[in-house]
């Protein structure tokens, strides 16, 4: 369960979260909705620890994620929308997650197998020279990989092609009782999956419905 | 322990598939290499002859030059890293920040000095090979100067890249830096001593404040005991320290230096948004 409470986050005189009050249990797959500057990434960031908050907290099953690092990351999985342009190869990243968050090697490529991403062609060229729904493929296998409770995905169909993306639906369907939060600008793409749409404008939620 | 080591060896890995580190190993494997050839390692010049005469020259190479590789490599790794959104990515996996930054440091830590230590074992191999004059001493010394150097500048290096959230902005401070504690701070203490009649042992107190002077005089020590070529200087230095403290001094101090400013910026670091 993610529990939001009075979040606020200012960089100067912006406020980028403004009192976001919110709670996702297990089981909800929420569609995070709004203009590009709503505060949807802010957001996330905020759960994800990376962004410290002005007032307010944010708890992972009741554990505050600003002091438990470590325990509360271990069951989120996160895909940005932009794969980050690592040097390292693929091999490398994925030792580099495996070790780090305890991840079967197999799972990540059986993931990447019913993605059509070959890893063992790829392992040893560097991730940054991967086209852009390679990237992304590769990202996902390790998101769902690690098997966590919560999985956010920022635009995860962006650099996917019509016949990964259905795939990317199918195993997300297999998958049940978990927190699944997907920010996305089109609702008709996971609208299948998301049983909770909200929309947050201005820093604000300023709509959350039960689909 | 474990993930401190892997995020390290990343580090150097992804360091070694870089155009820096390759223009790096070239400019200091170059300027030894230059120095075989010319012929440096087997000349007498002013008394001073063989390996030690060769190590006199990369020294005043690397006052210039290390400084300023450091710094502009270590600013990119944490800002550069938040900039293109790679610090978002690999922080949200379950690492403590302390071994993502720790792991970060001593990987760069060994990516800067391997070229330089790496350099400089070649020379000793050659000096060996052609039966040049070698003290060992001065050779493991000047190894000691150079890291407790290197130390320094990426401590500074991180602290920037922790304190300064653009990557252009950190690599402008880091540029001043350098210029600062090259040329710019003797200027101005010359000229403080010359306006304000300063008592002179406190422009000497703060100049020996600066790392790169602290190197610059460590290094000349040893070839010059007296310190006569840095004029009055020298008293104050040798009456205060001593020739043997200021030789710990020249390693300790630039270190320690470095050290503080490392943890700094973990500090930072750990209480700012990380992307």
């Amino acid at each position: 369960m993610i529990e939001i409470t009075n979040a606020t986050k200012r960089f100067g005189d912006k406020i980028i979260l403004d009192s976001i009050n919110l709670t996702i249990k297990n089981g909800e797959n929420v569609i995070l909705m709004g203009q590009n500057g709503a505060g949807k990434t802010s957001l996330i960031r905020a759960i994800l620890g990376e962004y410290i908050l002005d007032s307010g907290n944010i708890f992972i099953d009741t554990v505050k994620v600003a002091k438990h690092r470590i325990e509360t990351l271990s069951k989120i999985s996160f895909v940005p929308q932009l794969p980050p342009p690592l040097k390292i190869t693929v091999k490398e990243l994925i030792d580099y997650t495996s070790t780090i968050a305890t991840i079967d090697k197999n799972e990540i490529v059986k993931y990447s197998d019913t993605l059509h991403f070959d890893v063992k062609q790829n392992l040893n060229k560097p991730f940054f020279k991967l086209s852009g729904g390679m990237k992304q493929k590769l990202l996902i296998s390790i998101a769902l990989a690690k098997q966590s409770d919560i999985f956010i995905f920022d635009e995860p169909t962006a650099n996917l092609d019509s016949n990964a993306r259905g795939q990317f639906s199918n195993l997300l369907e297999k998958i049940d009782s978990k927190i699944f939060i997907f920010i996305s600008h089109r609702i008709e793409e996971v609208g299948h999956i998301a049983n909770r749409a909200i929309t947050m404008d201005l820093a604000k939620v300023v709509s959350d419905e039960i689909l | 322990m474990k993930n401190l080591l892997l995020v390290m060896k990343l580090d150097i890995l992804e360091s070694f598939k870089t155009k820096w580190f390759l223009i790096y190993t070239i400019v200091f494997g170059g300027i030894v290499a230059l120095f075989l050839i010319a012929g440096v390692t087997e000349s007498k010049v002013l008394g001073f002859s063989g390996l030690s005469r060769l190590l006199l020259s990369f020294i005043q190479i690397c006052i210039v030059i290390l400084p300023i590789f450091i710094l502009i490599t270590t600013v990119k790794s944490i800002a550069g890293d938040r900039d293109n959104s790679v610090l978002e990515y690999m922080l949200s996996f379950p690492i403590s920040l302390r071994q993502y930054y720790m792991g970060k440091f001593l990987g760069r830590l060994f990516v800067v000095t391997v070229p330089v230590f790496g350099a400089l074992f070649i020379s000793l191999f050659y000096a060996l090979i052609v039966g040049a004059e070698i003290d060992y001493f001065i050779f493991m010394f000047y190894i000691a100067l150079l890291f407790g150097l290197s130390v320094n500048f990426l401590g500074i290096g991180f602290f920037i890249s922790s304190l300064v959230r653009n990557q252009e902005v950190a690599l402008g401070i880091a540029f001043f830096v350098w210029l600062l504690l090259l040329a710019f701070i003797d200027i101005i203490l010359i000229g403080l001593m010359m306006r304000e009649m300063l008592n002179e042992n406190i422009i000497f107190g703060i100049a020996l404040l600066n790392p790169i002077q602290v190197f610059r005089i460590g290094a000349i020590a040893l070839f010059d005991t007296e310190l006569s070529v840095i004029g009055p200087a020298s008293y104050f230095i040798l009456d205060t320290f001593g020739s043997t403290l200021f030789a710990v001094y020249s390693i300790v101090y630039p270190m320690a230096l470095g050290i503080l400013f490392l943890f700094l910026g973990y500090f930072i670091f750990k209480k700012k948004d990380l992307v």
